[in-house]
Parts: C-alpha cells; sequence; structure tokens
C-alpha cells in the first residue's frame, strides 16, 4: 500500500492537523516509510501466536461502583479558552 | 426455556406506485447503565446536576489521565445480556472510535468494536394481538457516553456540558428482524421491560437514557424470506440508519416516511443510497445528515490504555444464579398460578412494580382468609386444584379478583390522579384487606368500591372502616325479609306484573338493595324474592 498527496492530506483534516499543501509530499513519503516498515512485520510468521496485550502478566486494573471524584466544576474549566455559566462555551455547531 | 405458542405478525406492506413493498428493520439501542459512577472514572452519573459538576479529569480528558474501568458497569452488561438469553464473551477488549466533536472531549469514544462483551442472543417481541416475533440480538457492548452539546442558548456559540461524558451505555444490536414500525416499537418497549426487570438501564427515553438508531430498507415481498434462508443480505435493499431517536412515537412515524421516501426513490428508477439520516418530527421527514463524506470514517483501533477485559466464567454463573424472574416467565406463571388471561397478565407485568404490587396483594390476601378460616364460604371460579404453593386457599380464585382490583380499581384510580404505583396511596396489604372482606361475604361488591374510595383517599384498615361506618353486608335474612316484605306490600301492581312476568323480579330486588343501603347479600335478596314472588 502506498499512501498519496490526497491519502496524506486526508488523514491530516480527519487528525484535524493543518498540513500546508507543499508539506504534504515529505508527509507522504514519512507515512510510506512507516507503512514500509509495518510490510516488513508482515512477513513474520504469528500463526497461532496470541497477540501480546502487556509485556508483563497483568489483568485489566478495575474500580468499584463508588462515587469518588467529580464536584469541580471551577478546574474543569479552568483551562477553557471561553466558559459561561458552568457550560464550556465553544463556536457554534449545528449537524 | 420458555416455550408460549405465538404466531408470527405479517410484515408492515406500503402500496408504492408500481408494488406492494415490505418493510426490513434493524434497531441499535443505547441503554444507558444504571451505575452510580461511570464507566472508566469516579464521577457521578447522577442526571440534572449543575453542568460540569459530574466531571472527573479523565472525563475532560485531561493530559496523562487513565481510563479504569468499573466492575458493575461489566456486570450490568453480563446481566443485561444473560436476561436476553445472549452468549456471554469471558474475553473482550475496547476500541477507540475516531472523531471531533466538542462535546467529545478525548477525540475519540471508547467502545468496543472488535470483541463485543455479548454476543448473540434473542426477544421475543409481543404484538398484543396474539402474535410474537423473535427477534435475534446480534451482540451488545459497553461504550462512553458523549457530552452534551446545547445550540439554543446564545446565538453564536454552542455550550458543552461534559457531565454525561464517559457514562456506561449499552449498545444493543438486533438483526434485521424487525418487519414494521409497530414491531420496532414494541421491540424497544420489550428492551426497556427487561433491562427494568434487571435493574441495569432505567429505561427513561425522555432523559435520553434509551434512545435507537433505526435502519430501514425496503424489498419486494419474498426477498425477506429469501434472506432469512441464506442470511445474504443482498436480497435485502440498502438501509439509511436514522440517528438518535428517543420517542417511541416519532420512531414509528420516522420509519414509515423513510421507508416511502425509499419507495419513492426506487420506483423512480433511482438507487437509495446508504447513510445517516435525522427524523424531522415537525415537518414529518428525514433528511441527510452527513455534511463531509469523511466524517464517517472513524479509524477504529484497540485502545491501548486498556487491557483486554477477561471475566471468570464461575463470576458470569454467580450473576446468572441471581438473576430477577423476567418478563415472560413472570408472565406465564401470573397465567398458570393466578388464571389470569393473557391479556392481565400483560398488564400486570408491564411493570416490574406492578408486578410484585399485585404479587403482594394475592399474597396478603390468602394469609388474611388463611388465618381467619373464613375462605370457606366462598366457592372457587375456576379451579378446585390449590395452584401453586398455597395449600389451603385456591390461588387461581383470589388472584383473578386481585387481579380485576389492581387493574380495574387501582390502576384506574392512579391513572385519574396521574399517578405510578410506586405512588399510590393504598397499600397491597390494605387491598388484599378489601378483598379479603369480598371473599368472606362481608362486604358486596357495591359497597367494596366505594370502601375502596374510602380507603383511597382517607388510608386506614378496611375491615374496622367497615365495622365503624355499618358497611358489612346483611346476610341476615330476617333483616332482608322484613324489608322485602316491606315493599312487597306498598307494591301490589308490580307484584301482579311479576308473578307472570317473572323478569321483573329484578326490579324487587333493586329495590331491596335501596333500602338497605347496598349492604344487603345480593345473593340472599335473589333467593328471597324467588320464593316470595313464588316464580
Amino acid at each position: 500500500m502506498s499512501i498519496d498527496q490526497s491519502t496524506a492530506a486526508k488523514v491530516a483534516k480527519l487528525a484535524r492537523i493543518k498540513v500546508e499543501d507543499d508539506a504534504l509530499p515529505a508527509l507522504a513519503d514519512e507515512f510510506n516509510n512507516i507503512l514500509g516498515f509495518i510490510e516488513q512485520l508482515n512477513e513474520v510468521d504469528v500463526e497461532g501466536v496470541e497477540p501480546m496485550t502487556s509485556v508483563t502478566p497483568q489483568r485489566l486494573k478495575r474500580r468499584k461502583d463508588e462515587v469518588t471524584d467529580g464536584s469541580q466544576q471551577d478546574k474543569v474549566l479552568a483551562n477553557a479558552p471561553d466558559a459561561r455559566e458552568g457550560f464550556f462555551a465553544v463556536p457554534k455547531v449545528v449537524e | 426455556m420458555l416455550d408460549l405458542t405465538y404466531e408470527l405478525p405479517k410484515p408492515k406492506v406500503i402500496a408504492g406506485a408500481k408494488h406492494d413493498w415490505e418493510l426490513v428493520i434493524g434497531m441499535e439501542v443505547h441503554a444507558q447503565v444504571s451505575s452510580n459512577a461511570k464507566l472508566f472514572s469516579g464521577a457521578s452519573t447522577k442526571f440534572g446536576a449543575e453542568p460540569n459538576s459530574n466531571v472527573a479529569f479523565v472525563d475532560a480528558a485531561m493530559p496523562g489521565m487513565l481510563p479504569v474501568i468499573n466492575e458493575y458497569c461489566v456486570e450490568q452488561a453480563v446481566r443485561t445480556g444473560l436476561g436476553l438469553k445472549a452468549d456471554i464473551n469471558l474475553w473482550s477488549a475496547f476500541d477507540r472510535k475516531n472523531y471531533f466533536y466538542p462535546d467529545l472531549p478525548q477525540g475519540y469514544q471508547i467502545s468496543q468494536l472488535y470483541h463485543p462483551i455479548v454476543g448473540e442472543g434473542e426477544v421475543l417481541v409481543e404484538l398484543g394481538d396474539g402474535t410474537a416475533r423473535k427477534v435475534r440480538i446480534e451482540r451488545i457492548h459497553m461504550e462512553q457516553d458523549a457530552g452534551k452539546s446545547i445550540h439554543d442558548m446564545d446565538p453564536n456559540m454552542s455550550f458543552v456540558d461534559l457531565n454525561r461524558t464517559g457514562v456506561c451505555l449499552m449498545e444493543i444490536v438486533s438483526r434485521p428482524d424487525i418487519r414494521g414500525p409497530e414491531e420496532a416499537a414494541a421491540y424497544i418497549a420489550k428492551l426497556r421491560q427487561i433491562m427494568q426487570y434487571l435493574g441495569t438501564c432505567d429505561g427513561n427515553m425522555q432523559n435520553g437514557n434509551l434512545r435507537a438508531d433505526v435502519n430501514v430498507s425496503v424489498c419486494l415481498p419474498g426477498q425477506y424470506e429469501k434472506y432469512q434462508e441464506t442470511q445474504d443480505f443482498s436480497h435485502l435493499g440498502t438501509r439509511c440508519e436514522i440517528k438518535n431517536m428517543n420517542s417511541m412515537r416519532f420512531i414509528q412515524q420516522a420509519i414509515e416516511v423513510e421507508a416511502r421516501r425509499q419507495i419513492a426513490i426506487i420506483e423512480a428508477g433511482g438507487e437509495v443510497e446508504q447513510e445517516t439520516r435525522l427524523y424531522d418530527p415537525d415537518k414529518g421527514e428525514t433528511r441527510s445528515m452527513r455534511s463531509k463524506e469523511e466524517a464517517h470514517d472513524y479509524r477504529y483501533f484497540p485502545d491501548p490504555d486498556l487491557l483486554p477485559l477477561e471475566i471468570e466464567q464461575e463470576w458470569v454463573d454467580d450473576i446468572a444464579a441471581k438473576l430477577p424472574e423476567l418478563p415472560d416467565e413472570k408472565k406465564a406463571r401470573f397465567i398458570e398460578d393466578f388464571a389470569l388471561s393473557d391479556y392481565d397478565a400483560s398488564v400486570l407485568t408491564a411493570e416490574v412494580e406492578a408486578a410484585s404490587y399485585f404479587e403482594a396483594v394475592v399474597m396478603n390476601a390468602i394469609d388474611a382468609l388463611d388465618e381467619s378460616g373464613e375462605f370457606i364460604v366462598y366457592t372457587t371460579s375456576s379451579s378446585n386444584k390449590s395452584i401453586g404453593s398455597f395449600d389451603k386457599v385456591q390461588s387461581r380464585d383470589v388472584g383473578k379478583t386481585a387481579a380485576n382490583w389492581v387493574i380495574n380499581e387501582l390502576f384506574g384510580r392512579l391513572k385519574k390522579d396521574d399517578k405510578g404505583i410506586s405512588e399510590s396511596s393504598v397499600t397491597p396489604k390494605q387491598l388484599a384487606g378489601i378483598i379479603k372482606l369480598i371473599k368472606s361475604d362481608a362486604i358486596s361488591g357495591k359497597i367494596a368500591k366505594d370502601l375502596f374510595e374510602i380507603v383511597y383517599t382517607e388510608g386506614g384498615d378496611p375491615a374496622q372502616i367497615v365495622e365503624e361506618r355499618g358497611m358489612k353486608q346483611v346476610t341476615d335474612t330476617g333483616a332482608i325479609e322484613a324489608a322485602l316484605d316491606e315493599i312487597i306490600a306498598a307494591n301490589p301492581a308490580q307484584v301482579e306484573k311479576a308473578k307472570v312476568n317473572p323478569k321483573l323480579a329484578g326490579w324487587f330486588v333493586g329495590q331491596v338493595m335501596k333500602a338497605t343501603g347496598g349492604k344487603a347479600n345480593p345473593k340472599a335478596v335473589n333467593e328471597l324474592v324467588a320464593k316470595k314472588l313464588g316464580s
């Protein structure tokens, strides 16, 4: 699989990262390098090998169903560029 | 396994300009899990709090914050799966569904695309006319809810509240087994009922705790059967998904409107485009939601913050062992034990609170009759056998009477006051007291209704009220006879007529009832009137 400039532009747009048109060829090249490396990995025969999800054997940590957090409206909103009446205020978004 | 006999409902058919068309519907129901805390944080799930007050830094996606799963949410999902007779996957995993929206601070929703916690199950959907359909469940997965955007508080800004962000949802995905708008509504109602019984989702659609995405397609008659035989979707039409519906009425409207739109396109020689649409109830139309064609490129991948979720069969078995009785089973038992009609049993089991109330009435009435030993005087109406675990009193007879009182009198009265069963001022014990008085012939049916109204509005012990206010039925034949004699003496003309036409005896019965303030035992009056008039 090879990434062309328009695919690179699409990926950038989906990630909401602004990439100038003249930077697209370099970005596409980088993607292709990464994909090339993954293609190389794909050559390894992993038939019957379970995907490794952790380097040390451990179980997903769980929490009890207890309310231990929240009630910190001021802190949650502290970094918001704009907040009004307890809400984040953002540029109008309508479907 | 429960084996109810039922016939399949007929699929909804819409007549187009050229052909008849059938509907095929599949649903994704989003049910908010009932829990104290969110799926991956310790913030509260409580509805209606101050904006952004139920928010942990995990929910706000602050850098460096990591999700830790709430084990009770997992338990609730497993419980729901078991309630839908579904396979439970002991190994499941979380994936990221990536998209940008102001009420999704992470930039992705944690969901379970590739390995959901619950696999295939089924729901029996009854249509109320004796027909029912088994709707297959494809899967249930857990995921985070998004926050709430409010667009109408400011002309230029949208306001975002993250209180709902990260609350656990179950997405229940059905197979395309639903064949009409009414079935779709009945399917959601049944899911809601089962989850309310299980205590896994409160089913409040108004608050958005239960919402559905509805997939609609149309096909020519006969095509659906081919799909069912082969499970090959190519026999069906292209589907459109109507997003985020939280009203039974609108769901039904939207399905019909969308089906008609698709039929018009196909009959005009066009092709339905697979897309996501929104229903506008004001205009009565669906419209395309897709503003940008790549908006739905979610780029799922396994969430690197979360290990796979591994649960033990033993734990699942333990949850299964503690499952409450489910609606289908409860209904079948009510029909069997209490000789209820299918309809009455459905009404009483619609809400688990109502079912429990009804059972408490029956138990209390049986206990009261058992204790007093007065049960001997009444005759059984439907069975001479003792059913269920009751030795002395026929549960069927008391059950039938209790059902009538709960459905007709209590529900009727509550409805008049716009109240639910949990707000009933009459306790099961009080209603049982009234039934005991009826069954032991202490009061007549008419007086019982007056008594019910007194208990409903004033409260008190029914037996005591009857005693204090002299409402007891007059079974003393001497008193009834005296009243009857008076009436006969005062109405010689009527007596002559009644002798010729025995049907007029009823007039005398009515007069005696009137004279005794409705307290005379109707059976005794009937007998006496017949005797006196010599007919």
